[in-house]
């Protein structure tokens, strides 16, 4: 069991924990996930290491509570521990030579965008930061961004709050001004990332995206977390848990990872209807 | 007395009650009949048998200790080689093993060994009261990776040496394909699970959630006092046909498919883990996991269930029992075929059509068989012209595992051969000092009886290494 040391809401809808797991704190990078589950008849879902503390033994984890297993997971407390907890999974993002960086992320992307920030922050690099939400009440992490970038651009779809519409605009401003990148590393939707990836082609700067596929084992041994990338006019599959999480995003097939992220969404919606009320009549 | 001609039949659950349950299809010999079955074998002098068995357990004698009612005298007998019997039993496949050897097989059926060891392995679970005890420890620190059966024998034999074992399995929970590939219906979870529970009252450390090559490397775990490590990590890696329309929707690995069903136990009612149930299923590959897959897909709620397969009932690769019982459970068996592409639904009027996507269907070629091939079955070619669809709704791959490379990737000095299996000498060692493996993580997807076997090879050499250290 693994043992839940502090728990905080971010937003509404998003919420931080420290748990306890001395062996994944001492080897986790920024880029790699863990996988969990609740309790014994849960399912095993994927969530990005937000952060360690090596001499406390504890890894940070950020969630958004979008289905049954991240609700589940949000009416535990602290103190109280959870089933299981195994990584660090996948590769950790690559730094070297990165000396100037662009950080574009999205939503919830934001928490796992967040400690690759740091990191190249930490390395000395000069990060921007661009960091996209739909509205002011999901917005996350914005002082942790702030401390960790040069430069700092929060845009809101609905312009509730800072700059109105999408990362991509700001994007694109700087890339047209004549900004130059080394890498531009992109954690969000499906879709954003895509655009992302079309916004900055015509510049040549390298995109890297992180894939979220759905995930069993996390260790290469289902295939499910499957992906195809483009390479020298092949298609070639590649398991985002072991190959990945980081792709190059001008690879990917973005439409047919966007159609596999989704062969389960009316089951999820019953499941998680399930759990809501579940803890209603509770 | 003449000998019976025929094996004592099975007692099973009919096939039409069976295709809808998970309960196990095989129910076990009762005590009468298995003393009938035991009363068949010849005794014979020169064991033939017994060198039909990897492990080569004492075959006629625990079948004597049956025909005189001592079952558990039986037990102790098997169990000086195998300490798997009662998964064994269940899943060996015998008419390619110890029964195909037997001399009885020459002109009638062959005594049912698998059965007897079933039986009295059973019997076994069912009447010892005694738990295992630990012996007195020597001090000795050895580490396993994976907890498949090379890895629980190999703790086993160790730990009943007295050294001080740690099982680090990359799941949450112990038994490799024992309890993520095998379905209930033919190894009940529950015996797996004891198994690994007379491990711990043996002494022996399991540590679910630790991947080796992530949480630990094998250089650590030397670091951290462990003076021997086993790889029994089994070959985990799916492959896929790189056909068109792989990617769609409810096409899934034979891997996932049972992970989904069997560990994260999407057969029951009201399963965490989604997985697609109904329609019309098609199983690509001829093997016992092909079996199972379809099997499972059956008992999921599926209409209709094909296998697919591209060489002829003959070459088919999986235990005959298996066959003939999905046989008789109406799977519908297309031989001498080949996918060629996968189809999928497809609304260019409405991008956001929910079925978009989606497989319908699965596009085949039928084949013939040519001249023989290197390994000497014949090779399947392809028919021109012979192209015809069939309607399904969802589509799995069961062509083969290999190794997974995770291991390799980060164990300096490691070698492997070019299919990714680790290589190992006789005693299982490999090219590093301290480091043995076995099972299918060195010799590719093979069988249960060979890994355990591996597992004990492995177990004897480390013993003596550490002990002339
Ligand atoms: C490598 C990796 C790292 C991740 N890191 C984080 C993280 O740091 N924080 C975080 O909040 N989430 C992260 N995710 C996504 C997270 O795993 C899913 O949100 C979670 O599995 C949903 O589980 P659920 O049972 O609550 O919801 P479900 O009932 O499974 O799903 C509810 C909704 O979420 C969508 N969804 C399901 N799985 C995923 C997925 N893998 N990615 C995106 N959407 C999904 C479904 O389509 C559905 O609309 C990560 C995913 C991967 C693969
Ligand atoms: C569906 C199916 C049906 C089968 N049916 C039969 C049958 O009827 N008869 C028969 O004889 N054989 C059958 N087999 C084959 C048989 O199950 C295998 O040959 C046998 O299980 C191999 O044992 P193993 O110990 O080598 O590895 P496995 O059983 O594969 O176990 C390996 C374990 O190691 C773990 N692991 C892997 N990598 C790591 C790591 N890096 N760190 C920690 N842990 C790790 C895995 O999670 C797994 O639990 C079947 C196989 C499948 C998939
Ligand atoms: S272990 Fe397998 S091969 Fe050996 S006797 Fe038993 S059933 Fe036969
Ligand atoms: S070969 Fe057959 S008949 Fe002879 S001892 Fe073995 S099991 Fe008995
Ligand atoms: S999650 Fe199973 S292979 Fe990646």
């Amino acid at each position: 069991m693994y043992k839940i040391v502090r728990k905080k809401a971010l937003n509404p809808t998003v919420t931080q924990m420290e748990i306890e797991a001395p062996l994944v704190a001492r080897k986790a990078k920024p880029g790699q996930f863990i996988i969990l589950r609740v309790d014994e008849a849960g399912e095993r879902i994927p969530l990005t290491v937000a952060g360690t503390n090596p001499e406390e033994g504890n890894v940070k984890i950020i969630f958004q509570i979008v289905g049954a297993t991240t609700e589940l997971l949000n009416h535990k407390n602290e103190g109280e521990s959870i089933q299981d907890f195994v990584g660090p999974l996948g590769v950790a993002t690559h730094t070297e030579g990165i000396k100037k960086v662009c950080i574009v992320g999205g939503g919830v992307g934001c928490a796992i965008a967040m400690p690759v920030a740091q990191e190249f922050h930490r390395l000395g690099a000069e990060v921007t930061s661009i960091i996209g939400f739909r509205s002011k009440d999901l917005l996350i992490l914005e002082d942790e961004f702030r401390a960790c970038s040069d430069k700092l651009i929060v845009m809101t779809d609905d312009g509730s709050y800072a700059r109105h519409g999408n990362v991509t605009v700001p994007l694109k401003e700087l890339l047209e001004a004549g900004e130059t990148f080394d890498a531009i590393i992109t954690i969000g939707p499906l879709i954003m990332m895509k655009f992302v990836t079309l916004t900055a082609k015509p510049f040549g700067v390298p995109v890297t995206a992180s894939m979220n596929p759905i995930m069993i084992d996390g260790t290469g041994m289902c295939g499910g977390c499957r992906l195809t990338l483009n390479q020298d006019g092949k298609r070639v599959t590649k398991f985002a848990c072991v190959d990945g999480p980081d792709f190059n995003a001008y690879e990917i097939d973005f439409d047919e990872a966007m159609s596999r992220g989704r062969m389960y969404v009316g089951y999820e919606r019953r499941a998680h209807e399930e759990v809501c009320n579940l803890f209603k009549n509770a | 007395m003449p000998v019976n001609p025929k094996k004592h039949e099975m007692p099973t659950q009919a096939p039409e009650v069976r295709a809808h349950n998970f309960s196990e299809v095989a129910l076990g010999y009762t005590q009468e009949i298995a003393v009938a079955e035991a009363e068949r074998c010849l005794n014979c002098k020169n064991q033939p048998c017994v060198a039909g068995c990897p492990v080569n357990i004492h075959i006629p004698e625990f079948i004597q200790k049956v025909k005189e009612c001592d079952f558990e005298g039986a037990y102790q007998i098997i169990n000086q080689t195998s300490s798997l019997p009662a998964v064994c039993g269940r899943v060996c496949p015998q008419e390619t093993q110890c029964e195909s050897k037997c001399t009885l097989g020459r002109k009638f059926e062959p005594v049912g060994i698998g059965r007897l060891e079933r039986f009295v392995a059973d019997w076994h679970n069912a009447h010892a009261t005694e738990k295992a005890q630990a012996p007195e420890s020597n001090g000795h620190r050895v580490a396993i990776v994976g907890s498949g059966p090379s890895g629980l024998t190999c703790a086993g034999d160790l730990a009943k040496k007295g050294y001080r074992v740690s099982v680090f399995e990359a799941l949450h929970t112990a038994g490799g394909v024992l309890v993520y590939g095998i379905p209930e219906f033919r190894l009940p979870k529950a015996i797996v699970a004891k198994e690994v529970e007379t491990l711990k009252e043996l002494g022996v450390d399991v540590e679910p959630n630790v991947v080796i090559g992530k949480t630990l490397t094998i250089d650590e775990l030397f670091e951290m006092g462990y003076e021997a490590v086993f790889v029994g990590s089994g070959a985990g890696l799916p492959r896929f046909m790189n056909i068109p329309g792989e990617s769609l929707k409810g096409v899934y690995s034979a891997n996932e498919f049972l992970t989904r069903s069997n560990l994260m136990k999407a057969y029951l009612d009201d399963p965490k883990t989604p997985i697609m149930k109904g329609g019309n299923v098609a199983v690509v590959g001829g093997g016992n996991v092909a079996m199972d897959a379809a099997r499972t897909a059956l008992r999921l709620g599926a209409e209709h269930v094909y296998i697919v397969y591209r060489r002829s009932m003959e070459e088919l690769p999986a235990r005959k029992e298996e066959v003939e019982h999905a046989q008789e459970e109406g799977i519908d068996f297309r031989l001498l075929c080949n996918p060629v592409e996968i189809l999928g639904y497809n609304n260019p009027e409405n991008p956001r059509d929910e079925k978009n996507g989606f497989v319908t269907g699965i596009r085949c070629v039928k084949m013939e068989l040519g001249e023989p091939d290197a390994s000497g079955r014949r090779r399947p070619v392809v028919i021109p012209g012979s192209e015809f669809d069939l309607d399904v709704d969802a589509v799995v791959m069961s062509i083969g595992t290999s190794p997974n490379p995770l291991i390799k990737s980060t164990t300096k000095g490691l070698e492997v051969n070019n299919h990714g299996g680790i290589i190992v000498n006789e005693d299982g060692l490999t090219s590093r000092e301290g480091v043995y493996a076995g099972g299918d993580a060195v010799t590719g997807a093979a069988t249960v009886i060979s890994a355990m076997g591996a597992g004990k090879v492995s177990a004897r050499a480390i013993d003596e290494y550490l002990m002339n250290k």
